[in-house]
């Protein structure tokens, strides 16, 4: 059963719009913000798909989702069949469903883009996600016979958990070690509850645990085993998907005031101790009135729509570029914009001042103006100077991107990093200067996305695969 | 999740208790820190080690009362469970032969440093311990000491027990008399530490302190732990917890503990109206007392 629309009916159909809650109501509550389609949209929406033969989507999907393929399964009401397509390839599809930015990828180059706007390929996924889940249809695949390898997987985030469950259905025995308590690394510490509820994050762990794959958490490779005395515990591979770890801070006076957070440990109060639920959890969190966020990235947008949720009166992006520039998905800026954020452009922080208890009271900034493109292409800002100005604020949440973590690099011999601390890989397979140690996401990426974390996963398990078929003599 | 063996009180405000983790025993070394969760709801705090049993495979840390955290932990009895016991976290101690290495611990800082104690005189230092408390009731940890320490000085505030004074002065006393100590670790209250690390500046004996700041995650991920030295940001959870004494900004360490007060007491007050709260009635009385 195909499509039953001409392809100029299929043209006609207006993109789906994703129903959500009221701007007004989801700023001052944790609940997801997208309700996600209904069957109907849902079916409605794939109609729109051309099935492509040479389906540029597919090549514009870091994982190669075989997206047509999906969204006929949608067409024939199998639904169920869809999400296994998916997962074909794509270990966590109700996770991308909603932070991937397609618009970027597999819909950036979808052929109905240009006229009539893409196909949305990202609702449609986490539709199949959801359905499959909501409805209890997940289903074990097959795993292949076991063959007596052992693999050791370093971070559970979006890599990690990709590579474990590529390699656990080829039979390989899978440990992975977590430093934190919780599964799921950027998943559960990074990205709100309004923008990817926790209890899908632990239901694709749980899945991957149902399939076998052991989680170890609580466990801090680099001080408590290092990469070689896992070797020497008899892992045969080793998978670094670490992530990115240290967070930076502009090194400007007054930033160890009290009440001056790095997105990571704002964000990791408020997601994986449930903070904004406190004193019903023990973790306490500063309720900022007015709230500076510093940056301009998905990390600042979560970060400042957290605050809102705070309850701030006043909740500031504060960003040295102009919106043009900034490396947010443009749907988080326009959630932000709708939920009432303040976005100061060309503004850089100079200064921070306290009271006289070591409290952040204000921030002084200084305009900014766009010079020549810089190594990044972007445009430089330069400082206008006599621009100065203060900010009131008793909140703020610099979120400028993170440096490596040095925990594994510095205990791991001959393992070679660049000079920002970056696992340095061989780009087709992923393996770092150690033989069967492999890395991918953002401890070789610095920061990065989610899908392209779980992008180089999938590579790497493909030739961790080969590594311990071939090389591993068992 | 890890077993607690015993949990037992050992001064007014004061627990000691004794954790099962057979593979972070055999890993940790002095110096290091692990941080605990007592439930599902809790917080991650960081603790000093105050005791490796590596053959039985047994972390002992001592913690003192001062908000829900270390009131609800007073409650795992023997044989409960922690939600979470993550570590060895942190740098281990500098250790190496000095000649003479002076360990100084006062209050429950009396506890970590005797890890530490153990590693010098293993070194092969002499080993000039200083312990000291408010007043005798509060003083902890002096046989363990006595038994390694080659000269050992006692100070109270109070003069209840061994000299009267500040561990400050009896180490004055011996820079004074021209004792060569080739270095000294403080472990304590910051206002301690500062102390210390202010007198020995002059006598120019170098001095490290442990500092033990607010942390999430303990592997450098959240940044929540800086701390100043000598201008420049370090991170107690993975450039330390040991740091040179003479460079710490203690003034920014004693705000920044500081920073979560209101809340602290807000959740204490919650724990404390709740009908099944299991704290014994005395550390009650305390604790709504504060």
């Amino acid at each position: 059963m195909g499509n039953p629309l001409e392809k100029k009916d299929r043209m006609k159909i207006p993109r789906a719009v994703m129903p959500q809650q009221d701007p007004q109501e989801r700023k001052r509550n944790f609940k997801e913000v997208p309700f996600g389609l209904t069957e109907e949209m849902a079916l409605r929406e794939a109609s729109r798909c051309l099935n492509c033969p040479k389906a540029p989507c597919i090549k514009g999907c870091p994982v190669d989702v075989d997206i047509p393929g999906f969204i006929q399964l949608i067409l024939e009401k199998d639904y169920a069949g869809a999400a296994r397509k998916i997962k074909e390839t794509n270990s966590l599809p109700a996770v991308c469903g909603r932070v991937c930015p397609q618009e970027e990828q597999c819909e950036a180059v979808c052929v109905m883009g240009k006229k009539f706007g893409p196909v949305a390929i990202g609702y449609l996924e986490r539709f199949v996600a959801d359905y499959e889940r909501e409805n209890n249809l997940i289903e074990l695949p097959h795993i292949e016979p076991p063959t007596g390898r052992k693999v050791a997987i370093v971070g559970s985030g979006p890599a990690g958990l990709t590579v474990a469950g590529q390699l656990i259905k080829l039979g390989h025995k899978v440990t992975v070690f977590e430093a934190l308590h919780k599964p799921g690394g950027v998943l559960v510490y990074g990205i709100p509850e309004f923008r990817l509820p926790k209890s899908i994050v632990q239901a694709e762990c749980d899945f991957l645990a149902r399939m076998g794959v052991e989680f170890q958490n609580s466990t801090v490779v680099g001080k408590m085993d290092t990469i070689d005395e896992l070797f020497a515990m008899g892992y045969d591979a080793i998978f670094i998907g670490s992530g990115a770890g240290l967070p930076n801070f502009m090194g400007i006076p007054g930033e160890n005031l009290i009440g001056i957070y790095s997105s990571n440990e704002y964000l990791t109060r408020s997601n994986l101790m449930r903070a904004f639920d406190f004193p019903n959890y023990d973790t306490p969190i500063i309720y900022g009135e007015n709230v500076a966020v510093l940056g301009g990235g998905n990390t600042a947008m979560d970060s400042v729509r957290t605050a809102l949720r705070l309850g701030a009166k006043n909740a500031y992006i504060v960003y040295r570029r102009s919106e043009a520039e900034m490396p947010a998905r443009k749907e988080e800026i326009h959630h932000a914009m709708e939920e009432g954020v303040q976005f100061m452009m060309l503004t850089a922080p100079v200064n921070f001042i306290g009271n006289g208890d070591g409290k952040v009271k204000a921030m002084e900034c200084i305009k900014m103006q766009l010079g020549e493109p810089d190594a990044s292409g972007r445009r430089r800002p330069i400082p206008i100077e006599g621009s100065n100005f203060t900010l009131d604020v008793d909140l703020v949440v610099v979120a400028i991107g993170n440096s490596s973590n040095p925990l594994i690099p510095q205990t791991t011999p001959g393992l070679q990093a660049n000079k920002w601390g970056n696992i340095i890989v061989n780009e087709e397979t992923k393996e770092t200067s150690r033989k069967g140690v492999f890395a991918g996401g953002d401890i070789v990426r610095g920061g990065a996305t989610v899908i392209l974390a779980a992008g180089d996963g999938r590579v790497a398990a493909q030739h961790m695969h080969k590594y311990l078929m071939e090389e591993v003599k068992k | 999740m890890p077993k607690v063996i015993d949990n037992i009180q050992i001064g007014p405000v004061v627990w000691k208790m004794r954790v099962e983790v057979p593979r972070l025993v055999e890993k940790a070394k002095a110096g290091q820190f692990v941080i605990i969760r007592v439930d599902e709801h809790g917080e991650r705090v960081p603790m000093s080690i105050a005791g490796l049993d590596k053959k039985n495979g047994l972390l002992t840390v001592i913690y003192q009362v001062v908000g829900k955290t270390s009131a609800l932990m007073t409650t795992v009895p023997a044989g409960g469970q922690l939600a979470d016991c993550v570590g060895p976290l942190g740098v281990p101690s500098h250790v190496e032969n000095w000649g003479i290495a002076c360990v100084i611990g006062g209050g429950i800082g009396v506890a970590p440093i005797y890890p530490i104690a153990q590693a010098y005189k293993a070194a092969g230092n002499k080993l000039i311990t200083i312990i000291g408390a408010r007043s005798k009731n509060l003083l902890f940890y002096e046989e363990e000491h006595k038994a390694i320490a080659d000269e050992m000085y006692i100070c109270t505030d109070d003069g209840s027990y061994g000299q009267k004074g500040f561990v400050s002065d009896a180490l004055k006393k011996l820079l004074d008399d021209g004792v060569k100590i080739g270095m000294i670790m403080a472990i304590g209250p910051v206002p301690m530490m500062r102390v210390v690390a202010n007198l020995t500046k002059g006598y120019n004996v170098p001095t490290w302190v442990s500092l033990n700041p607010i942390m999430i995650d303990g592997t450098g991920m959240c940044g929540g732990c800086r701390v100043s030295l000598d201008g420049k940001t370090k991170f107690a959870c993975v450039d330390g917890p040991d740091f040179d004494g003479h460079l710490v900004d203690f003034d920014l360490l004693t705000k920044r503990l500081g920073a979560y007060r209101e809340m602290e007491k807000r959740a204490m007050k919650k724990f404390l109206e709740d009908p099944n709260c299991r704290l014994n009635e005395e550390l009650k009385k305390v604790m709504a007392g504060n």
